[in-house]
């Protein structure tokens, strides 16, 4: 491969380059794509409705999604090593529950909040001793940490309960401006360093590299000495964790939690990971990528907001965005299956 | 006996007659069924009739989980249906009128077909997996049926629609002759034929299967062309049920309800082996432990704790590890099941 590479003149090599480019990074251009779609979209609704790309609106787009933010990341653990966990959106409703309805009896949210975490690690455990160890498909044990989770949520209380926690709330409430309109709050920083977090550990940890190793081909990577079952069920656990941590978020976000929140976000979930270029089968993504897929589910809900259409369109919209990057990527894994 | 017990059908049947037993146990008047004006009344005939929608979506999925896929659709290809249906039952002004009935069933059977056909596309021609591509119509096809029924919940009042899921015949509820009717359909057409075994042999293998000269694309996209028009019919179903159209509710969570009967009965997820007798199994059981939960006075919203655990309880014994597990402490019991009980199951 190499002895005909370097073969090639000088003059092969420059007309080749787009293309070694491409295939030295081919599991970039799913995020690639999805920028591109996001510019796209954000030019689109610039020129249709003259005035709509504002400071304001970028800075709500992080605001309301970051909760989806964090989940995106645990879930993007979890697709690499060839899973899923459908678990995520009940988990998140869960520890709401139990954060708001602790809270209420008077322990201080710096109890309360950990306390959300380890219950979401938890249940993420749980899921992932019953995939390494009983063989149980992904899509079946994370199913039944939904029904726990949901389950578990209405036990805690039928209705709303409601936040009044300082902390908690000073997450939310605090605005930190930077100037014409710019702002950030708490939350999502959080929502931002969660994503370094991510990032950082998938791309320089022996842990993330594993987890890369796994999703490629969990024969390979057993066979090459490396520790899978400890891989796959950390993978689950961060997902539960970063559920947990949604939990919190999202309380702060509504000041309210209600066992009915989060019906359905395991989907969005999936779809924005999908979406930011992670692929289903496992081993190529990133979670930048799902950063992005979270603003392009973020924008395509405001897009319809400001379109003042039924928001029934967010769905359908998500929907065919998802078949178009499944099949971009089912373009991408076909040429690269042909040049093997 | 031991036969019995190796029957794969057993610990279904087990499972459905000990839940009857503890129903019965607690309440009497479980069993009991009743007379009136020539038609039965009872906790089990209501079982019968409740289970009609699941029972049809759940062999639509016995079929596409036999050829190693997914549907996770079929919930909102159930909304959609009810939708067309409804819509047309409204816009027509004349609720009572066969024909418009005809067209409205028809039209939301067509609904429902063109879905799974859809699915199958994408499945069998493109090749993208079953389940992200019936994702995109769960996510997407709510928001359809939504727009269908114009962003309000359809009503519509029809004695000739409501007999679908509402109507007797001889004694029986309606709803049950169509359950009987759908399993002994494509029980005929899958066993009768060599249609159900070329569907395994494509869950086994679908490379293998295709070289071996069988029309894997044809009978992977026809699996879940199936799933979808039998989930039309739920959809159809369920709005007579409750005469109206409800984008939002219709089918709500009956993806998993289905998948659930499916490996209750026996059929692995893994494809390549399938049991239509199991699945009916498997949704009398679910049927049958929604009433005993609502019975318990369990608020329905709990439910979901006991479906956790009964998933849980039935991945475990299917796993083959856990069945060592308790297979090893068996063997420090009793002698007799010392030596390694060898279970051939091409799937596991």
């Amino acid at each position: 491969m190499t002895s005909t590479q370097t073969v090639l003149t000088g003059e092969l090599r420059a007309v080749t380059r787009p293309h070694r480019f491409m295939a030295r990074h081919a599991s970039w251009i799913p995020v690639f794509a999805a920028v591109g779609i996001l510019v796209a979209m954000v030019v689109g609704a610039q020129l249709y409705f003259g005035k709509f790309l504002t400071p304001r609106l970028v800075s709500s787009i992080l605001l309301d999604n970051s909760y989806l933010l964090i989940l995106a990341v645990g879930m993007t653990f979890v697709i690499l090593t060839g899973g899923i966990d459908l678990s995520v959106g009940a988990v998140m409703s869960f520890t709401g529950m139990m954060g708001a309805s602790l809270l209420r009896q008077g322990l201080p949210s710096s109890v309360v909040a950990p306390t959300m975490l380890a219950t979401g690690a938890l249940i993420g455990l749980g899921v992932g001793v019953l995939v390494q160890y009983f063989d149980v498909q992904p899509f079946i044990a994370s199913l039944a940490g939904m029904f726990l989770a949901r389950g578990l949520g209405f036990v805690v209380s039928l209705n709303s309960i409601k936040v009044t926690d300082r902390p908690i709330l000073w997450l939310q409430g605090t605005r930190l401006q930077a100037g014409s309109g710019w702002y950030i709050t708490p939350t999502g920083i959080i929502a931002l360093l969660v994503v370094l977090v991510g990032a950082g550990l998938l791309a320089y940890t022996r842990f993330g590299r594993t987890v890369y190793a796994v999703g490629g081909n969990e024969q390979s990577a057993r066979l090459m000495g490396l520790p899978v079952a400890r891989t796959k069920l950390l993978a689950y656990v961060v997902s539960g964790t970063c559920a947990g941590l949604a939990g919190v978020i999202f309380t702060a976000y509504t000041g309210a939690a209600y066992p009915l929140n989060g019906i359905g976000t395991e989907l969005d979930t999936i779809a924005a990971v999908v979406i930011g270029g992670t692929l289903l089968t496992g081993g190529s993504g990133f979670v930048v990528g799902s950063m992005i897929g979270v603003f392009v589910y973020g924008m395509i809900k405001t897009i319809i907001n400001f379109l003042g259409v039924d928001q029934s369109w967010t769905r359908i919209t998500i929907g065919a965005l998802l078949l178009l990057f499944v099949v971009v990527q089912r373009l991408i894994v076909a040429r690269s299956a042909r040049r093997r | 006996m031991n036969a019995v017990m190796k029957h794969r059908l057993f610990w279904p049947v087990v499972v459905l007659l000990a839940l009857i037993l503890v129903n019965t146990l607690s309440r009497p008047s479980f069993v009991s069924i009743t007379v009136q004006d020539g038609r039965l009344y009872g906790s089990l005939i209501d079982i019968l009739r409740n289970s009609a929608p699941l029972m049809l979506v759940a062999l639509g999925m016995t079929l596409v989980i036999a050829t190693r896929g997914i549907d996770l659709s079929v919930g909102a290809v159930m909304a959609v249906s009810g939708a067309v249906a409804l819509q047309i039952i409204q816009d027509s002004g004349d609720a009572a009128n066969p024909s418009v009935l005809a067209v409205a069933i028809g039209a939301g059977l067509l609904a429902g077909l063109a879905c799974g056909l859809w699915n199958g596309f994408l499945i069998a021609v493109l090749g993208i997996q079953p389940i992200i591509a019936t994702l995109v119509l769960m996510l997407a096809g709510r928001g359809i049926a939504l727009l269908i029924t114009r962003g309000f919940i359809t009503t519509i009042n029809s004695d000739p629609y409501k007999f679908m899921a509402q109507g007797y015949v001889v004694g029986l509820p309606f709803a049950f002759y169509v359950s009987l009717a759908a399993i002994a359909i494509v029980a005929v057409i899958e066993r009768r034929t060599a249609l159900g075994v070329l569907t395994e042999a494509v869950g086994i293998n679908p490379e293998a299967s295709r070289l071996a000269g069988v029309r894997a694309r044809g009978i992977i996209w026809g699996a879940y062309a199936a799933s979808g028009l039998l989930a039309g019919f739920a959809g159809l179903l369920y709005s007579s049920n409750i005469m109206a159209a409800d984008a939002n509710a219709a089918g709500l969570y009956i993806e998993l309800d289905a998948i659930l009967a499916v490996v209750l009965g026996g059929t692995s997820l893994a494809g390549g082996t399938f049991s239509l007798a199991g699945t009916v199994v498997g949704v009398f059981t679910i049927q049958t432990l929604k009433s005993t939960i609502t019975f318990l006075g369990v608020p329905p919203a709990v439910t979901p704790v006991f479906m956790a655990a009964v998933v849980v309880l039935v991945v475990l014994i299917q796993s083959s590890r856990f069945r060592r597990w308790v297979g090893r402490l068996g063997g420090r019991l009793s002698v007799r099941s010392a030596q390694p009980v060898e279970r051939t199951e091409v799937a596991s």
